[in-house]
């Protein structure tokens, strides 16, 4: 399964925040999208996983998800949104009692999803007993939970301090590399842009129009040794965004 | 005399702003109070008329004891409070998540829980016998309307309180709304309606009290009012050592329950 977005306009009150957004979303590809604060990155993602209806245009979804799926687009969320009276476990366990699993089934999920992202110990730990590392590897073993078809993670790393970062950087890649899945990838962060996209979309300023996809053809797993060689995309990404987000940041927010 | 310039710790300026509670104070400003009392009334500088000794007041008590009737009026005002309490509570967390929740509920009903709210329940008392009957029918309504509205108020606060981030994530995993309302917005308003429970246990017994001042043969409060009426300021003082001890258990019980529910906050 994979998406198109086609023709995508949306405004909050008499704001244009996105304007004539086309792009694909392949299979078994990251797609990073970034750009300058406020230039409708995270509106564009909630439109993508429908928690938001598009002004003109529509999110289209070819083919069937898996079969398994239980929600084929799911999210993960800058703030984790983990519920703080639910244990690890039982936070996994919360998106899987709407579907009608036996109690074996969902248990064999949740020791899956929590060893794949090494939470094991864990299970039942409250999320306030946990750093902001675990809390969104947490996060990301609930939503590895209802086998996605396409993730959609927003600014999942920013709430992060740099070393966490880095870590959960190596584990999003180990988990890429071991079954590669679909994401849409949402953040600010020029250095996660060009370790995890497979293609970076660089949107403007209000209104969020394309103003240029970056591919970076580098498999993910070698670029961490081959830092030098990505520098060039970089500095390539920072060029296009660098005036706008110079304009977005003396920009009244609500103007 | 020091150098001016020699080195000198840094003034501290921090600490403080932190109450702790504890037991044993709270105990000895009860007993230091209870002790001065009756050191007062022994001495002859509270006159008895002003003001029975606290042993005055336990002998009144022990008396109520062994007459047997200490249970019968506890009884008849335990259930009246728990009857009306109980339902009070439960049509008021109803009441309060359709105005969390629904947007016509919210509309129609605030304004009128506005309204309500503050008119003193002891106020309608004697339109509730008319309505209810001079027994228990009244007494129940009372207590049923004074918690009714606090706790409407304390859960619907807390259900626009609770992350709507939290909401989003149950959304965008497909969760049914039952289970979004179930599972997220209830555990995420408990932390406001508990405490409202204080509020309206608290306006549960003072109304109590009241109603059973109209037509209540057996209860605390009509027990009080008969000390009253007689100048039996001990068996007045008794009865309402008994009210307070019924307010301390109920506040300890809702404490308990606090702790409970609550353990996963910080």
């Amino acid at each position: 399964m994979h998406l198109s977005l086609d023709g995508i306009s949306h405004h909050y009150g008499g704001m244009s925040v996105l304007s004539g957004i086309d792009l694909e979303i392949p299979a078994g590809e990251i797609v990073c999208i970034v750009g300058p604060s406020g230039c409708g990155k995270s509106t564009l993602l909630r439109l993508i996983g429908g928690l938001e209806k598009p002004d003109e245009g529509a999110v289209l979804q070819h083919g069937a998800p898996p079969a398994g799926s239980l929600n084929p687009l799911t999210y993960i969320f800058q703030d984790f949104a983990l519920l703080p009276w639910r244990s690890v476990a039982g936070n996994v366990s919360l998106v899987l009692e709407d579907h009608p699993l036996g109690k074996t089934e969902r248990e064999a999920i949740i020791d899956d999803v929590l060893a794949r992202t090494k939470l094991s110990d864990f299970k039942v730990a409250l999320p306030r007993q946990l750093s902001g590392g675990m809390k969104q590897r947490v996060a990301i073993a609930r939503a590895l939970a209802v086998r996605p078809a396409v993730l959609l993670m927003d600014e999942p790393l920013s709430a992060l301090d740099s070393q966490t970062r880095e870590l959960l950087m190596d584990d999003l890649v180990g988990l890429w590399s071991k079954t590669p899945f679909t994401a849409v990838y949402v953040t600010h962060n020029l250095e996660e842009a060009v370790r995890l996209g497979h293609r970076i979309v660089v949107l403007s300023r209000r209104p969020g129009t394309i103003r240029d996809v970056v591919a970076i053809d580098m498999p993910l797993a070698e670029r961490p040794g081959r830092l030098t060689e990505l520098t060039e995309a970089r500095e390539r990404l920072w060029s296009l965004i660098r005036d706008e987000a110079a304009a977005a940041d003396m920009e009244l927010v609500d103007a | 005399m020091p150098e001016a310039n020699a080195p000198r710790p840094v003034p501290f300026r921090g600490g403080g702003f932190r109450p702790k509670s504890s037991l044993w104070v709270g105990a000895a400003v009860f007993a230091l109070l209870i002790t001065l009392w009756e050191i007062g009334s022994r001495t002859g500088i509270i006159h008895p008329l002003v003001l029975p000794a606290p042993s005055e007041a336990a002998e009144a008590f022990i008396d109520l004891y062994n007459s047997g009737l200490l249970w019968k009026h506890l009884g008849a005002s335990l259930s009246r409070l728990a009857i009306g309490w109980t339902a009070g509570t439960l049509l008021g967390i109803a009441v309060g998540f359709s105005i969390g929740l629904f947007s016509l509920a919210r509309a129609g009903l605030v304004p009128l829980v506005a309204a309500i709210f503050p008119i003193p329940k002891i106020a309608l008392l004697p339109l509730f016998i008319i309505w209810f009957g001079i027994g228990e029918g009244s007494k129940v309504a009372t207590i049923l309307f004074g918690t009714f509205f606090p706790t409407v108020v304390a859960t619907y606060g807390g259900v626009d309180n609770v992350d709507r981030g939290l909401i989003r994530m149950g959304q965008s995993f497909g969760l049914s709304w039952f289970s979004i309302v179930r599972k997220i917005i209830l555990p995420g308003a408990l932390p406001a309606i508990l405490p409202g429970f204080r509020i309206s246990a608290a306006i549960a017994i003072v109304l109590l009290v009241a109603a059973e001042m109209i037509g209540a043969e057996f209860g605390v409060g009509a027990y009080i009012l008969l000390a009253g009426s007689l100048m039996a300021m001990d068996q007045l003082i008794a009865g309402v050592a008994i009210l307070s001890a019924i307010g301390l258990t109920v506040s300890w019980i809702i404490g308990r329950t606090e702790r409970l529910l609550l353990r996963w906050r910080t």
